[in-house]
């Protein structure tokens, strides 16, 4: 039991964390420029192609450098060459821009690396069990995604809170009307903002990609999760994204674990209905295999009972 | 003794930490024509969406022809028979003038939510939507899409959506705002002929206009009322010649 | 006696295109004698069904969702599922009616999820769509007993009784069933927008604090917009539920969610026709590509982000900028600009197409170095000269269409020009 608790405390640790860098981005990019971007899990999924792709020319470390600055590049193309040229239809269109390139990008990564998931596999440096706690091996590389992430982490609080970029960043937080009369370069902030946020989740792609599976479905799978913490959150709020980040990395990942049903607590009081039909369906649910709806119910909640979100200051 | 159209008790708002409206206490009686004036932030926009329910009150109370309408939504105030205009245009913009007018008719011909009958059909509601359109002459350009009107055309447009319900109390925030010599004059007597009967209450800048058309005049300093009165006696107060129109004219 | 001929030609006008489009419809499969062209018309019967349904929210109300597939799937769903009680005689509805039962089906959900989601609009709508899709979609394998779990539901239409009498066996006497909804569901979908509803949810739309002030509950005009929205999506999952007998839980997922957005976006959403056309168009190339090309999806995805850059209202928004060109009579002065761009894009495309289809038999075919052909001409994907010809084409396609739409342009502004003065 303790060593499930452990064992489940750092994998949704480990997933609270990589959520968190997918939604960091993803709120800047939000609150900066009013666009919900549907692409930006597909940005998550080019880091860990870029990364294996890199990784079969000259090893894993200098993808972890590469991949995402490539992704970061060509977010900000898009940014620059797509979006611009929509903005002026309107945020509807902007937002349709994002779902068919999220669309587009997938087709493109089956073309050009298959159907199928590829063998992006984690360093070899880094393939060894770290330490063994209560029976069970504890891989380095876990840590290092730890490491990376809370590195991550720190970087952008610095950035935000110390960099000239940073406070402007803030402003447009906290004001997102008042930016453009602050007299600043705002197409160009905007071209960072997006580049930078797409870096993030290429970053996160390079050290999930070979934590979960590389595959051409990992955006649809992840993109949706992604939008649920950053409303859960509060839309706009960094400080939200990451509490709402660990709470779905916990809700699903100890979810998982816990084999129960409805009908198995009526059982605990004595009750065995026997219903028939959708009943009947409802209560052999077992807590585990809630784990794909849990996070839009929750959302769905969140949106209808208190739309700000967490720790939002505005409504979405 | 007549209930008041509007009364309000004790009303404040505020937004965040600045107090917009400070204790208002204000009693409009029903059918006559009631001016708020007052210098720009003093609140007199803030005061109209209070009575409209477009903002919440922080606390007070807000009645309409004697029954409470404290922090009701917008279109349960307007049911009621409280009809308000906007400062800066509100209209619907892609819609022809006549659909506007037209649209403003539904709710009160009893129309409501329906979808099972046709727009073009029923007789009743499209002479009301004519003699209206007659009423603040649009008729030649009905056919127009609203967003594309001259600006003058558009305030009596937005003049005509607001009576269209046939509301008895009428709110008018700024109605000639913007507007030359000449379509201020036109726009008073259509305000003239339309609230014929009913009660009105404005907000405006126009001090002619003002005190052309108002039987009181309630003047807000501040988020306060720091008097109401006559026309006449407004001219004579000193306190609103030092607070207001000192300045203005200075 | 003349004034009564511009009035016979008034009603003309007026119910012409209706009458006009009965007859197409009554005699399109005279002409589509294949089975696979007629399920194909079959096809696109429903999708203008759930094209225009997703409309009446888009389009007419302003509501971007994510997730208008579930009231097709449920809608699919509760069909079949009446389908079979009346297969085990348990009730008695004729099969021609059966639809209604997904439709009203829907629109019990769409009430509820409609009251839920609709509070406003904008963002939070289109989020709370997409959790409320994604919702469902994750829900379905969890309620076998209704979904059917991997395998779906399936029925047996010909166990149920026709009221016309028909069989309903061959797909041509599906294809009329289909066609009499659909023809009657866009007679309905069209009135609505006619009625104090349909008005109204334009306004909301457009300036929902207006609306609010001449008496509307701008939350219940969506609600109730979004509930026969639902009921139109229903009809169309319940028609897909008779037409293929069977429904799986992929019909309520995120696929056929998207798969409406961009058909109806592509017809254009500011015109009551554009989501018909889109649904014609996308899904003849859904089918018809599919068979030509396994790369069909990309060119789909072109199609669309090309849609949303260059051209937003969509086709029917491009058919319309015309009308008054036309009224004035200067499509002449359009045409020969239209002609000159017509070659370089043709170029462009070809060199795309080549692309593409080299790319993908480079990486995804069976035996990469197995000899390919692309219009009649057999070549190797390795060897470099296909290669360069479609660099070739690319950039000489791209650099005329950049001078073409330079005319393009500059007839436009001529034409506007004229018809100003002519105005004024």
């Amino acid at each position: 039991m303790l060593e499930y608790i452990f064992f489940s405390t750092i994998n949704s640790l480990l997933y609270g964390m990589l959520l968190f860098m997918l939604s960091s981005g993803l709120t800047l990019i939000f609150s900066m420029m009013g666009i919900l971007n549907f692409a930006h899990a597909s940005f998550f999924m080019l880091g860990a192609y870029f990364a294996y792709q890199i990784s079969q020319f000259v090893g894993f470390w200098p993808g972890l450098v590469i991949a995402p600055l490539l992704v970061g590049v060509l977010g900000a193309l898009v940014e620059r060459y797509g979006l611009r040229s929509v903005h002026k239809h309107g945020h509807v269109a902007e937002l349709l821009f994002t779902v068919g390139l999220a669309y587009l990008i997938e087709e493109i990564v089956m073309l050009i690396w298959g159907r199928n998931a590829v063998p992006y596999q984690i360093p070899n440096i880094l393939d060894f069990a770290l330490v063994n706690i209560l029976g069970t091996d504890l891989s380095a590389y876990r840590v290092f995604m730890l490491v990376v992430s809370i590195g991550m982490f720190i970087f952008l609080f610095l950035v935000l809170t110390r960099s000239r970029i940073g406070l402007i960043i803030q402003a447009a937080l906290t004001h997102p009307d008042g930016v453009s009369t602050l007299g600043h370069n705002v197409p160009g902030v905007f071209m960072l903002v997006f580049g930078g946020g797409s870096a993030l989740a290429g970053l996160a792609g390079v050290i999930g990609g070979n934590y979960l599976i590389t595959e051409p479905s990992m955006a649809a799978h992840l993109g949706p999760i992604v939008f649920v913490v950053i409303v859960v959150g509060g839309m706009g709020s960094l400080t939200g994204a990451f509490i709402a980040s660990l709470l779905l990395g916990a809700i699903q990942t100890f979810a998982v674990g816990v084999q129960v049903s409805l009908s198995d607590l009526l059982a605990l009081f004595g009750l065995t209905p026997e219903p028939s039909g959708l009943l009947k369906d409802f209560l052999r649910i077992q807590i585990s295999h809630t784990g794909p709806i849990l996070p839009y119910l929750f959302m769905v909640l969140m949106l209808i009972f208190r739309p700000k979100g967490l720790m939002g200051k505005r409504e979405t | 003794m007549s209930l008041p159209a509007v009364k309000l008790t004790d009303v404040y708002k505020s937004f965040g930490k600045s107090r917009i409206i400070n204790r208002v206490n204000l009693e409009i009686n029903t059918g006559e024509r009631h001016a708020v004036i007052g210098p720009n932030g003093a609140g007199k926009s803030t005061l109209f969406n209070l009575i409209s329910g477009f903002y919440p009150v922080s606390s007070g109370r807000i009645e309409l022809k004697g029954r409470e309408i404290t922090n009701l939504s917008s279109h349960q105030i307007n049911r009621r028979g409280l009809s308000r205009s906007f400062q800066v245009t509100n209209i619907f913009p892609k819609m022809s003038v006549f659909e506007n007018i037209r649209c403003a008719l539904l709710w009160t011909t009893g129309y409501r939510y329906s979808f099972w009958h046709l727009c073009g059909r029923l007789k009743r509601l499209n002479e009301k939507a004519e003699e209206l359109l007659e009423k603040i002459s649009m008729t030649e350009r009905r056919h127009v899409p609203a967003g594309l009107l001259a600006y003058a055309e558009q305030r009596a447009l937005e003049i005509g959506v607001t009576i269209a319900g046939d509301a008895d109390v009428i709110l008018l925030d700024e109605p000639t705002a913007g507007m030359s010599r000449s379509e201020t004059e036109r726009a008073v007597s259509l305000i003239r002929e339309v609230t014929e009967s009913k009660t009105l209450i404005m907000v405006e800048h126009d001090m002619s206009v003002v005190f052309d058309l108002a039987d009181r005049i309630s003047v807000l300093v501040y988020g306060e009322i720091i008097t109401t009165d006559s026309p006449d006696n407004i001219r004579n107060n000193t306190r609103v010649q030092e607070a207001y129109l000192g300045k203005e004219s200075a | 006696m003349k004034k009564k001929d511009k009035k016979g030609f008034f009603m003309w006008s007026k119910h012409g295109l209706w009458i006009a489009a009965m007859l197409i419809v009554i005699i399109l499969p005279f002409f589509f004698r294949s089975g696979f062209s007629r399920s194909m018309l079959s096809q696109i019967g429903i999708a203008i069904i759930f094209a225009l349904s997703y409309n009446m929210l888009l389009g007419q109300a302003g509501l971007l969702s994510f997730g208008h597939a579930v009231f097709y799937g449920l809608g699919g769903f509760f069909t079949i599922h009446i389908l079979n009680t009346v297969s085990n005689g348990v009730i008695t509805i004729p099969l021609e009616l059966l639809p209604l039962a997904g439709g009203f089906g829907a629109v019990i959900v769409g009430l509820v999820f409609g009251w839920l989601s609709t509070e406003r609009a904008g963002t939070p709508f289109a989020l709370i769509s997409l959790g409320i899709g994604e919702l469902i979609a994750a829900s379905s394998l969890m309620f076998p007993s209704f979904f059917g779990g991997e395998q779906g539901i399936s029925g047996d239409r010909m166990t149920v009784f026709a009221l016309t009498g028909i069989r309903f066996g061959k797909q041509i006497t599906i294809y009329y069933l289909i066609a009499f909804w659909a023809f009657l569901s866009i007679v309905l979908m069209y009135l609505l927008t006619q009625t104090p509803l349909g008005r109204l949810a334009n306004a909301v739309r457009d300036n929902p604090e207006r609306a609010s002030f001449i008496g509307y509950n701008p939350h219940w005009v969506r609600t109730l917009q979004y509930a026969l929205a639902a009921f139109f999506a229903g009809i169309a999952g319940g028609l897909f539920a008779v037409n293929y007998e069977i429904v799986t839980a992929e019909t309520v997922g995120f696929i056929p969610s998207g798969n409406v957005l961009m058909m109806t976006y592509i017809g254009g959403v500011g015109h009551f026709f554009g989501p018909i056309l889109g649904a014609v168009l996308v899904t003849f190339m859904q089918l018809s590509l599919a068979n030509m090309t396994h790369a069909w999806l990309i060119y789909f995805g072109l199609l669309f982000i090309g849609m949303v850059i260059w051209a937003p209202s969509g086709i029917a928004g491009i058919i319309m900028l015309h009308e008054p060109v036309w009224k004035a009579k200067l499509m002449k002065r359009l045409i020969p600009s239209y002609a000159l761009a017509v070659f370089p894009a043709l170029i462009l495309f070809l060199g795309t197409v080549m692309f593409i289809e080299i790319s993908y038999h480079l990486s995804l075919s069976v035996d990469p170095t197995a000899p390919m052909h692309l219009f009649g001409i057999h070549f190797r994907a390795q060897s470099l000269f296909p290669w360069g010809i479609t660099v070739f084409l690319i950039l000489i396609g791209f650099g005329l269409l950049q001078r073409a739409i330079k005319r393009v342009r500059q007839s436009w502004g001529e034409v506007n020009l004229i018809m100003k003065k002519e105005s004024s």
